[in-house]
């Protein structure tokens, strides 16, 4: 009997312990996050390499202006941001969002806009006299119905062409400049053995990449642009135009392409063993930590026919509604869109700063001639990177490009862009 | 987690039984019972069963974006899901996969088992060879497999010396390639680069529950068999095979699942593949979610995928319940 009751203590004393270990999560879970509201959060997915030290480098700035703000870096890794961007999805939902948070300029960005998460920043860009000191092109990207929403802090091109410069030299090729020089460079490159085109499209995204590219170069910067507001349909034979030379470059690629992902065919370029990859130019920063040099080992020109263009992928940060700090967070912006925020950022990334008045004389060969190219070009939104449409509408793209990529049929490959299509009224 | 729970449901189930029939009635040790069960039976309800309904009805809402809206969609959800290219190659996939992952194991694993059980001299050697593949994540398998079977680089630098280049997993053709729906029908010969290494993987699962189940006949069984002048052959074709019947039964559950769910796997060693060769329910289904944000079509795959495991999974708790009683 004694024994029993001393069991029947314990099952209580267990189930105790659970209900209350049950309530504690909950109550800590809530008092730590207002305990945590007293800190800044920034939430990003810059978590290695350059990104991190950039990142690391920016907030030591800010550290130093503001000594008493306490700021808590909130990172998440993985898989160029998607699972940043799941957590970032659950916090806005359950109405705990970070003090501001890293999202892509363009439709990634308004998709929070437009859920009225996000509040607007023109007294801040007025407060710091930011007008005028962003291109035009770029400020219309982060705002809505005439309201600017966020600081972008940094830039990477993604219409880049890279080549191996011993192989164009040792076959005396200039880098393409048309479609035309394109195909007559490779069919030379084929007939001696060596790739033309190296792709690696693992992830789909980079084949997104380089169509997105050849859309660019088709259709021009406002046609593309209209492409994503439905005013420009995708049977528009500007489009059909763009899938035929797709579907020919295909021809050119790497036979293992669906294998690697964009680093492994960068590889090949600086291996030699294929002689061009299109790729956003923060491959510089993977040539770069492979010993190669910028203009001796391998070279950058912009992809085929888009002189004058610039596809921009941008990180910007906004200020969420119903954070608890909303000052210190604007301190924080104010130091993001400030020059000395990203000259401490930019050349630490490899990427160049969203400000065209900075300090040039901080970044590298390559960046040099991308900001002077910032500066006068037209600004187009990538739509591989969620600028240009919303990610809803990319996953069908993706697709669609996947399967296109082996079928190689440009009728179906339309077809299905028209159909995905749909998700763009949303 | 699941083979485990499944063993161990198989164990203590019995113990249980036998005591309720001694005494019926609400007696106090059936209260304790009922008081200790009660924390795992409420976090279940809530975490396990609780999130399967809110699935079962995000799926049937129109919550397309990160903004939730669960205005009632009936079926759409689904029916887009089976016009969908890619979820129809899904399906063919999962096919092929489970079929050759599945038979390849239970073959492979109990003819390894029947070759350690012959009192090899390093037996323990060997069972820990083949059972090690078991202790790394699929993730790490993946990996590993990946630059294996790269076409470039891996195993094919050997094989081309024999005149031989297969292009593994980044090969798009499809045998016998029947036109049904939107797809080519057939086995997409890069999954077999994949079953490769899920067989790799799970072989030693296999090899030992085969070789538990060995060791349970007991010897005189054997020896009896040996007395009345059955060959070895004939003693593992006609006494012992049949006897390992349950095994297989629980290893095919077992493998079911886990080729059912795979995600790890595909993910880390082939991604979704071009055309969609390599692809499965369980990528499709992150991907809509956590890339796409379609919350309502990610919901149906997941509830999709779990009646493809429910399929397999409630006749055997129905039988293993039958068994006991």
């Amino acid at each position: 009997m004694f024994k029993r009751l001393g069991m029947f203590a314990i099952a209580v004393l267990v189930l105790a312990a659970v209900l209350a270990g049950c309530s504690n999560s909950k109550s800590s879970g809530s008092g730590g996050s207002s305990s945590e509201k007293g800190k800044l959060e920034i939430f990003s997915w810059w978590t290695a390499g350059g990104e991190a030290d950039g990142l690391k480098a920016l907030i030591d700035d800010f550290h130093k202006k503001y000594p008493d703000i306490k700021i808590e870096n909130e990172a998440v890794a993985g898989g160029a941001g998607s699972n940043a961007k799941a957590v970032l999805a659950t916090r806005m939902q359950g109405g705990d969002p970070p003090s501001t948070f890293q999202v892509h300029g363009g439709a990634e960005l308004l998709t929070w806009v437009k859920a009225g998460k996000m509040e607007a920043l023109d007294s801040l860009y007025k407060k710091n006299g930011w007008d005028g000191k962003f291109p035009k092109d770029l400020i219309d990207m982060v705002s809505y119905n005439g309201k600017i929403y966020a600081v972008p802090v940094d830039i990477h091109r993604g219409n880049v062409l890279w080549y191996n410069k011993k192989i164009f030299e040792d076959n005396g090729l200039e880098p393409p400049k048309t479609f035309d020089d394109f195909f007559k460079v490779a069919d030379k490159l084929k007939a001696k053995g060596i790739t033309p085109l190296a792709i690696g499209d693992k992830d789909v995204w980079e084949s997104t990449m380089v169509f997105e590219n050849i859309l660019l170069a088709k259709l021009g910067p406002d046609k593309y642009r209209q492409l994503w507001t439905g005013e420009v349909p995708f049977d528009d034979p500007a489009v059909k135009e763009a899938a035929d030379i797709f579907k020919k470059m295909l021809n050119y690629v790497n036979a293992d392409h669906s294998s690697l992902a964009w680093q492994d065919a960068t590889q090949l370029v600086a291996d030699g063993k294929a002689a061009m990859n299109i790729m956003g130019d923060w491959a510089k920063g993977y040539f770069t930590s492979k010993g190669l040099k910028y203009d001796q080992d391998y070279g950058a020109v912009v992809t085929p026919e888009t002189d004058g263009m610039f596809m921009v992928i941008t990180d910007t940060f906004g200020l969420p509604k119903g954070v608890s700090k909303p000052d210190q967070v604007k301190k924080f912006l104010t130091e993001l869109g400030s020059v000395d925020g990203q000259d401490a950022f930019n050349p630490k990334k490899g990427s160049i700063p969203a400000r065209t008045d900075t300090d040039v004389s901080k970044y590298d060969d390559y960046s040099k001639k991308a900001m002077e190219d910032f500066k006068s070009n037209s600004l187009t939104p990538s739509l591989a990177h969620g600028s240009a449409a919303p990610e809803s509408f990319l996953t069908k793209v993706n697709q669609a490009v996947n399967i296109f990529v082996t079928q190689k049929n440009v009728a179906n490959f339309i077809q299905a862009l028209k159909d995905a299509s749909s998700q763009l009224k949303q | 987690m699941l083979e485990r729970e499944a063993l161990e449901t198989a164990e203590v189930t019995p113990a249980i039984k036998t005591k309720k029939r001694k005494r019926a009635g609400l007696s106090k040790d059936r209260w304790l019972a009922f008081l200790f069960l009660l924390p795992s039976i409420i976090l279940l309800a809530i975490f396990v069963y609780g999130f399967i309904s809110w699935t079962a009805y995000v799926s049937v809402s129109r919550w397309h974006s990160l903004l939730p809206d669960f205005t009632f969609a009936g079926l759409a959800n689904y029916q887009a899901l089976f016009h969908n290219f890619r979820f129809q190659a899904d399906l063919r996939n999962t096919l092929f996969f489970s079929v050759f992952f599945i038979v390849l194991v239970v073959l492979l694993g109990q003819m390894l088992a029947i070759f350690i059980d012959q009192r090899l001299k390093a037996e323990s050697l060997f069972r820990n060879i083949f059972l090690f593949p078991m202790a790394l994540s699929f993730v790490v398998t993946g990996v590993v497999w990946r630059w294996i079977l790269n076409p470039e680089t891996g195993v094919n630098l050997l094989l081309k010396d024999f005149g031989i280049h297969p292009k593994w997993y980044t090969d798009t053709s499809i045998v016998p390639s029947w036109h049904i729906g939107q797809i080519d029908f057939g086995l997409p010969v890069a999954l077999i680069a994949v079953v490769i290494a899920a067989v790799w993987q799970m072989t030693g699962f296999s090899l030992a529950m085969y070789l538990a189940g060995l060791r349970a006949i007991p010897e005189d069984v054997r020896e009896a068999a040996r007395i009345d002048g059955a060959s070895e052959f004939q003693i593992y074709r006609k006494i012992i095979l049949p006897q390992l019947k349950p095994i297989t039964y629980s290893v095919v559950i077992i493998m079911a699942h886990i080729s059912l769910k795979i995600f790890d796997l595909i993910y880390a060693m082939t991604g979704p593949g071009a055309n969609y060769v390599t692809d499965m329910p369980g990528v499709f289904m992150f991907e809509t979610t956590f890339r796409g944000n379609d919350y309502a079509q990610g919901a149906a795959i997941a509830i999709i995928m779990l009646i493809m495991v429910a399929v397999f999974i409630i006749p055997y708790l129905i039988s293993s319940r039958k068994g006991e009683s």
